[in-house]
């Protein structure tokens, strides 16, 4: 070793930029239902190999594989395929209800649908989700969904339920297991594990369940939320979804080079998973695996969740500027929708007559739910709550100091 | 009637409302088994157990993000930060949470928390143990800022603070814990239990919330102050012999302008006093809100005295405290304006 030679400074870049073809062997894939499945007693020990492994359940052909598999009825995997498809149709409206101007801003799911409705599926009524931005399928995983109530909220008009406080897609949903959306990045992330902490002290049954994107991990409130999580038993589930990409920074950027997000849980003391995100199977059994846990009094588990972002982070960016267009054609663990779509047909479950039928019916419900958002107004068209609601929910009720400057606005 | 130092008291307000209201945690660093490094919450987890009064990590943004998420459960969460001046790593979940999520999920979830910290200095504590950072919180539109002066205060302020459905801040300035104190260091301290305001009932009650008392009346000059420097101004006043009417805020943000406004109206003199850092301190929004509505009736420049605009020393900690002299010098000048 030259001790002469200079220091250098090593900033990670991504195995693939515009122009070049992406290098995927650094995702570390397992053959689906090569990963073992430890019982529910399992350490944060115990999983250190799962923590660095890849759970899958289904394979190439369609086929669901290995200990892993949930063995789901038809109807939970109809069900689960109707989320997703859900998700996928909304997103797509609204995408084209942005540029169409009629609300401002959008951020699409795409490519991520599986992990929220397979995970929905694995949670009860009464459990509390701490999502992020990109969490819609939590919502959308529902045959009743709120869908106009949630247009209502992308287009700030009279009906939406946040007043048009929120910049769209930040929606709040208490009744559904929702906690309002911050916008501020990993903040949510400790308070899902003191919600869960006072599920405890109360001698409740209820879970919450945390989520953060690969890149926001970097947060302090990530490594707080570890480490409280862990201190208390937190009845939490504490979820990364890995879609490999901040706005323009690659996943290396936010520390996930050479090792893993689920790593750092077992580091802390948590039972960690790491799971094909674009598996619903894979995605249904380690949801249900980490949930039965908190419910039995084991403590948090940490799901990693491996996935591609396919669409652009926001309205406001244009992802060919940092990373190969065809990355997400090119992504080697292929798309969540059509994977569940080619298992249902492989086990005669399904067919692609259902599939377009379903897809019809979806779009119909959608599009009626769009016509009826859109009859209360838009944030373009100024139906909007009056600009007197701003100075309310401040505090509980409306202190003097802020009835004089509501006065002065002339409301 | 009991005679209670203000640490006692304190103690006091949560005992009760851990009794009345199985809703109520209490926890922060060394808060459990200990009691608190001011052993304010003494005894408390021994009588309520350590699911409702505990020890936590040495995290502040943890602290108040897990008392954020326990309040969405519907828990009424009285966390404690150890130091007002180790509170900057909770910022985002005060700033950008507690106080906002009313606010951005229209009333669908609330936080009802009450975040206590020990500020300000004359402990000889250094710039990490001495601040004084009410004027951050009142920037923060949704939150709530409290600053109790003496025992009965703070006692009914913590029982209002608690039970009230917005995030607080509730700073207790921890030279009065013991005693009351004028600024003169150099004389032997003064225990609660020799002063009026060390009487506290045993029982529950509560001072309410944006409303100041008159702590002093008087009529030649309006001092505006809030926790230590009240018995300072008190001290000032006696000590120049100008019959000063001295307001003791209690509630910073949002706060009782009518008892200022009436004051400054009658006397057509005002002096502000706080031990924070002069610039964008709060005794710059207490000067425009006195010049706002009092400008045709004063007589006088408004004065502020305040600590000076540089981090809190340990050595020269004297020489930065806005003590009884320099407040005198503000209301002779005041006086002769």
């Amino acid at each position: 070793m030259d001790r002469q030679s200079p220091l250098r400074l090593h900033v990670p870049e991504p195995t693939g930029r515009p122009g070049q073809t992406t290098d995927f062997s650094y995702l570390q894939i397992s053959p689906a239902g090569a990963i073992r499945r430890p019982p529910l007693e399992a350490s944060s020990r115990d999983t250190a190999d799962l923590a660095n492994a890849l759970i899958r359940v289904l394979d190439d052909d369609g086929k669901a594989v290995g200990p892993w598999d949930p063995k789901l009825t038809a109807e939970q995997l109809k069900k689960g395929l109707r989320g997703m498809l859900r998700t996928r149709i909304f997103d797509a409206r609204m995408l084209i209800a942005q540029r169409q101007k009629k609300t401002s801003f959008y951020m699409q799911s795409l490519g991520e649908e599986a992990i929220g409705c397979a995970h929905e599926m694995a949670l009860e009524h009464g459990d509390m989700n701490f999502p992020t931005y990109r969490q819609q399928s939590l919502l959308l995983a529902h045959d009743d969904a709120p869908m106009v109530e949630m247009i209502c909220q992308l287009l700030s008009n009279q009906r939406d339920p946040l007043k048009g406080r929120q910049l769209p897609v930040m929606y709040s949903y208490k009744r559904l297991g929702f906690f309002t959306i911050s916008g501020n990045l990993a903040t949510q992330f400790i308070q899902a594990v003191g919600w869960a902490m006072a599920s405890a002290i109360k001698g409740d049954t209820r879970i919450a369940s945390g989520w953060i994107g690969d890149g926001a991990t970097a947060e302090a409130d990530f490594h707080t939320a570890l480490t409280f999580a862990h201190v208390y038993r937190a009845p939490v589930i504490l979820n990364v979804v890995n879609n490999q990409w901040a706005i323009s920074s690659f996943q290396s950027i936010a520390g996930g080079e050479g090792t893993t997000f689920a790593a750092r849980g077992v580091g802390c003391g948590i039972a960690s998973l790491r799971v094909d995100g674009n598996d619903f199977l894979a995605g249904y059994a380690a949801s249900r695996w980490a949930a039965d846990r908190a419910r039995a009094n084991l403590g948090p588990t940490l799901i990693e969740w491996i996935t591609y972002r396919g669409g652009p982070h926001s309205t406001s960016d244009d992802p060919s500027k940092y990373r190969p267009a065809d990355d997400w054609q090119r992504y080697p663990l292929g798309d969540p929708l059509e994977r569940l779509k080619k298992h249902m047909i492989a086990i005669g479950a399904w067919s692609e007559e259902k599939h377009a039928a379903m897809q019809k019916e979806i779009e119909a419900e959608v599009m009626a739910a769009q016509k009826e958002a859109e009859s209360f107004g838009s944030l373009a068209d100024g139906h909007l709550f009056s600009n007197s609601t701003m100075f309310d929910d401040i505090y509980k009720d409306v202190p003097e100091h802020l009835r004089r400057q509501r006065r002065q606005l002339g409301v | 009637m009991a005679r209670m130092t203000m640490i006692q008291a304190l103690r006091s307000a949560m005992d009760i409302m851990l009794e009345r209201n199985p809703d109520v945690v209490v926890f922060g660093e060394d808060v459990g088994y200990f009691g608190g490094v001011f052993r304010c919450t003494e005894g408390l987890q021994a009588k309520y157990g350590k699911t409702r009064v505990f020890d936590t990590p040495i995290s502040e943004g943890g602290i108040v993000g897990v008392a954020v998420g326990m309040a969405a459960y519907g828990l009424r969460p009285v966390p404690e930060i150890q130091f007002a001046d180790y509170f900057y790593p909770a910022s985002d979940q005060l700033v950008s949470e507690a106080a906002r999520i009313r606010y951005r999920s229209a009333g669908d979830f609330t936080c009802p928390i009450t975040v206590r910290m020990p500020c300000g200095g004359g402990i000889y504590g250094g710039q990490t143990h001495s601040q004084s950072p009410e004027a951050l919180f009142t920037h923060v539109c949704g939150l709530r800022t409290v600053l109790p002066s003496n025992p009965y205060d703070a006692k009914g302020l913590l029982i209002s603070s608690i039970e009230n459905d917005d995030p607080v801040i509730f700073l207790e300035p921890k030279r009065l814990y013991n005693g009351p104190f004028d600024g003169h260091h150099e004389n032997p301290v003064v225990p609660w239990s020799k002063h009026p305001l060390g009487e506290v009932p045993e029982g529950y009650y509560t001072v309410p919330l944006e409303s100041a008392s008159i702590f002093r009346p008087g009529k030649d000059v309006t001092v505006i102050a809030y926790g230590t420097m009240v018995f300072v101004s008190e001290a000032a006043a006696q000590e120049t012999g100008i019959d000063a009417e001295i307001i003791d805020l209690r509630s910073i943000w949002p706060m009782d302008v009518d008892t200022i406004v009436a004051s400054v109206k009658k006397t057509g003199r005002c002096v502000i006093v706080h031990e924070a850092t002069k610039t964008s301190g709060f005794g710059a929004e207490l000067m425009s809100i006195v010049q706002e509505n009092c400008f045709h009736h004063l007589e006088a420049p408004i004065e502020r005295v305040t600590g000076w605009d540089t981090p809190y020393p340990h050595a020269q900690e004297w020489a930065y405290f806005p003590g009884p002299n320099r407040i005198g010098e503000a209301l002779r000048r005041v006086m002769e304006g």
